[in-house]
């Protein structure tokens, strides 16, 4: 931490008291990254800010929402018409919940193509796989906030979940409603909730992204760094990378909330909660209809609930169950293709979740769910004895510079010094 | 115990009494915390509402609103009774006669909570397969008389607690 050289004497005052400048000196700047990363590792800083962003348009939207029953619903049509902004700002709000969980399922494919969960990623798995289980909580409860028919179902069928837990089942939802059905008292939990759980995820990336910096991370080749030469400092390399493709994302994003901004969300949630009539065709989200689809696809309440959980709690036990030595899917090619097939049956749960629970999407959803959890109960474990993998790069340095004399970038000095 | 183990001693126990009173307090302390969540008094206070069945036809469904959640009214036709008794016992998920499911000497008024079992949705009157109730969330078919019959849902539609307070007019609750 020795780089940073600071001049001010009130600085330097403050940093021998609270080393934090050289703290972030040292994690954002001179911090060395693999020379090798490729626009799959940006998701990271991407979700950072989106983060960042859903907090500070909460904060403004809660100084204009009301959380009880009898208001929610107009107080949020209130800030869509009236407040200075707030169309913008509701806009930016929900339409962010969206782009939070594209980047948050590219973040995390990202991670099974490479092997990132591998020694000695393991614990900075874990950590995401809590921060998206806790994503989907908030949104979940937010998405209840503005008390529209979508709203109320949904947090109806969600929370009944916990009514197949044998025994306490029914005392749990009783519970957790404060009451007989969903209604203002649970309106009013979720609010409170809906407004901690941000911070909490704050508190759970920030061990995240702790957890990474110790460990270091991995790269597309998915071979550890052994010298200097495989590395380049953060800045200027990564978080100009960084910044280019968070430009191009939001600008992504910008098309959602100018142009369609309600293209993500249900035209039914813009009618007012009714407990006594179900809309006929109830979705959820689109971040949650796979796990949805595989809730329908068992036949059974208490099977479904299960299996819709399992398909999350897989994902903590992946690091032991991908048995191979190598990392990366770039030199493992039964892997690479399995991997392809699982994304296509995650897309299909997807949009099966969205179809009605009848017929031929009935059995379809059964077989992709079957098909998911074949791949990481049974695939995964067997690829590690069955594949062969290709060779390797002896170094993240060889595997860019192959063919090249010279090292064209220079300023891997940055991480030298 | 003392030979063998000469660390054990009075101190040791305290310590663990210590811990161990500490833990109930925690415990005792953060009860409130939850079942301040549980229904409040208001919610608790029993409601019970009155039904005139005068105006609800032969073949007619009516929705009620009972402790928040929608109670079915069903005024049952003849063929709707039948079909209901027809049913075989052990073809049932959750089997129940038609007979333990209605009063005594009324078999035309059916009253059932208008909860799918499942996950809580409110089923569609005089649809699906049996033309009972059909739930559109996760395709729940109920029969005439509110029980399931295909689907996810495990147990049939609840009858709530209800007396004939007079021929024809219902108290639920
Ligand atoms: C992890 C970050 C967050 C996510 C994923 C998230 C997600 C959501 C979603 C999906 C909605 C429903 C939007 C709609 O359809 O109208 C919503 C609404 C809302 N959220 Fe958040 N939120 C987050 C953070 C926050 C924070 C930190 C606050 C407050 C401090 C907040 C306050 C609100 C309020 C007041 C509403 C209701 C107004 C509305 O419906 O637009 N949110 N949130
Ligand atoms: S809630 Fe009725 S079928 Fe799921």
């Amino acid at each position: 931490m020795s780089e940073l050289n600071l001049k001010n004497p009130v600085l330097r005052w403050f940093e021998a008291r609270l080393p934090i400048m050289s703290f972030m000196h040292h994690s954002f700047v001179t911090y060395p990254t693999p020379r090798n990363l490729n626009y799959w590792w940006t998701f990271g800083g991407i979700l950072t800010v989106m983060l960042i962003i859903q907090i500070i348009t909460g904060i403004v939207l809660v100084m204009h929402y009301t959380p009880t029953t009898a208001d929610a619903f107009n107080s949020v049509e209130h800030i869509m018409r009236d407040v200075n902004y707030g169309w913008l700002i509701r806009y930016v709000h929900s339409n962010g919940a969206s782009m939070f969980f594209i980047a948050v399922y590219i973040h995390i494919f990202r991670g099974l193509y490479y092997g990132s969960y591998k020694d000695p990623r393991e614990v900075l798995w874990i950590l995401g796989v809590i921060i998206l289980l806790l994503m989907m909580a908030t949104a979940f409860m937010g998405y209840v906030l503005p008390w529209g028919q979508m709203s109320f179902w949904g947090a109806t069928v969600i929370t009944n979940l916990f009514s197949a837990i044998p025994g306490v089942g029914q005392a749990v939802v009783t519970w957790l409603w404060g009451g007989y059905s969903v209604d203002n008292p649970t309106l009013q939990r979720f609010f409170a909730l809906h407004y901690l759980l941000p911070f909490v995820i704050f508190g759970v990336v920030i061990l995240h992204i702790w957890a990474l910096h110790h460990v270091g991370q991995n790269n597309p080749t998915g071979i550890d760094v052994k010298s200097n030469k495989d590395t380049v400092p953060f800045t200027p390399y990564a978080a100009t990378k960084d910044n280019f493709a968070l430009i191009l994302f939001l600008m992504f994003f910008a098309y959602f909330v100018f142009y369609i901004p309600n293209y993500l969300g249900h035209a039914d949630n813009y009618i007012p909660a009714n407990p006594l009539q179900t809309p006929v065709h109830i979705v959820p989200e689109w971040y949650l209809l796979p796990f949805y689809a595989i809730l329908r696809a068992i036949p059974s309440k208490l099977g479904g609930v299960v299996a819709m959980f399992a398909s999350i709690l897989v994902l903590v036990f992946v690091p032991w169950l991908d048995t191979s030595k190598v990392r990366s899917a770039r030199y493992r090619p039964m892997y690479k293709q399995f991997f392809w097939i699982l994304v296509i049956c995650c897309i299909g749960l997807g949009y099966l979740g969205a179809k009605p629970a009848e017929g031929v999407y009935v059995i379809a959803a059964r077989i992709l769910t079957f098909y998911y959890f074949l791949h990481f109960l049974v695939i995964l474990p067997l690829l590690g004895y069955l594949e062969k993998p290709k060779n390797v790069p002896p170094s993240i340095a060889d595997s860019v510079l192959k063919g090249r004399e010279s090292d064209p970038m220079p300023a891997r000095a940055g991480a030298r010094r | 115990m003392a030979a063998t183990h000469p660390e054990t001693t009075r101190r040791d126990f305290l310590y663990i009494a210590t811990g161990a009173f500490g833990a109930i307090g925690a415990a005792a302390a953060v009860w409130p915390l939850i079942h301040q969540m549980n229904p409040d008094k208001s919610v608790l206070a029993l409601t019970s509402t009155e039904v005139d069945l005068t105006p609800i036809t032969e073949g007619q469904i009516v929705t009620i609103k009972w402790r928040g959640k929608p109670v079915f009214v069903s005024h049952r036709s003849k063929k709707e009774i039948e079909e209901a008794k027809a049913v075989k016992l052990s073809d049932l998920p959750d089997p129940q006669a038609d007979d333990a499911r209605v009063k005594k000497g009324k078999d035309q008024w059916l009253v059932v909570i208008g909860v799918c079992t499942h996950l809580g949705c409110v089923p569609i009157g005089h649809q699906g397969d049996y033309t009972g109730w059909f739930c559109p969330c996760h395709g729940s078919h109920y029969d005439t008389s509110g029980r399931i019959r295909k689907g996810p849902a495990p147990t049939n539609l609840e009858v709530p607690p209800y007396e004939f307070v007079s021929d024809t007019s219902i108290r639920i609750g």
